[in-house]
């Protein structure tokens, strides 16, 4: 996985709260640098899709390990 | 691009119907949407600055699923039995702990922080002999007029 500026974990979290606390955690960020998002809810992975077309803020990797899935964002 | 604006009209005040209006509304928001929420008649009740009096029942609702399938056999009259209501109130809140869905009082918080608006409407406020002081703060008293003037332009609008 590429490096990463900040790290959210979203485990256990059911939607909408893995979209709401990356929404903040990526407003606290400047602009370029990646957020890394770990969630357990399935919606999440076509939810971080959703979020970053709608949002410009790209989603450079999404991907599923040992039971959790992995997204990094970078801030638009 | 020009902000895209979503128009909620939240009219039921139960546990489970709460979540419909603050889901969307604060998920909008997190997408760049500019977001009004009206509510009015039930959905007053989701103003309260204590949400605990909030209630889902089984009465008049088949498609409520019961531990161990008991809705498909369980005569309509034993849900509305006393303490019926209050039981299946808790065992949904701690369902949806358990499966880590946010309280009602967190996801308004949420969509107030995100700056969704939430307009109470004048008119049942005053039918029901509700005080604006036991609702939450920022909180704008108004009419439907005031409720077109945002839902007139707005990209979607809701009625739940």
């Amino acid at each position: 996985m590429a490096d990463f500026d900040d790290e959210l974990d979203a485990s256990g979290l059911n939607c909408p709260l893995p979209i709401l606390r990356a929404k903040k955690a990526l407003a606290a960020l400047d602009s370029g640098k990646v957020l890394h998002i770990i969630a357990t809810d399935p919606g999440s992975v076509k939810d971080f899709e959703a979020f970053s077309k709608q949002t410009g803020n790209e989603l450079m990797e999404s991907k599923e390990e040992g039971g959790k899935f992995h997204f990094l964002i970078k801030k638009a | 691009m020009e902000q895209k604006k979503l128009a909620i009209i939240a009219t039921k005040g139960t546990l489970d119907w709460g979540y419909p209006p603050f889901i969307l509304g604060s998920t909008a928001a997190a997408l760049g949407y500019d977001v009004e929420i009206f509510f009015t008649f039930y959905g007053l009740q989701l103003l309260k600055k204590d949400l605990d009096h909030l209630r889902v029942t089984p009465l008049g609702n088949p498609g409520m699923p019961m531990p161990g399938g008991m809705e498909k056999w369980m005569p309509v009259l034993v849900t509305a039995l006393p303490g019926m209501e209050a039981m299946m109130t808790s065992m949904m809140k701690k369902q949806m702990a358990a499966k880590g869905v946010a309280s009602l009082t967190e996801l308004r918080e949420l969509s107030q922080e995100a700056e969704v608006r939430f307009i109470a409407c004048n008119m049942t406020v005053e039918l029901f002999d509700m005080e604006p002081s036991e609702f939450i703060d920022g909180i704008e008293l108004a009419g439907a007029a005031r409720f077109f003037e945002f839902a007139g332009d707005a990209d979607i609008c809701m009625y739940m």
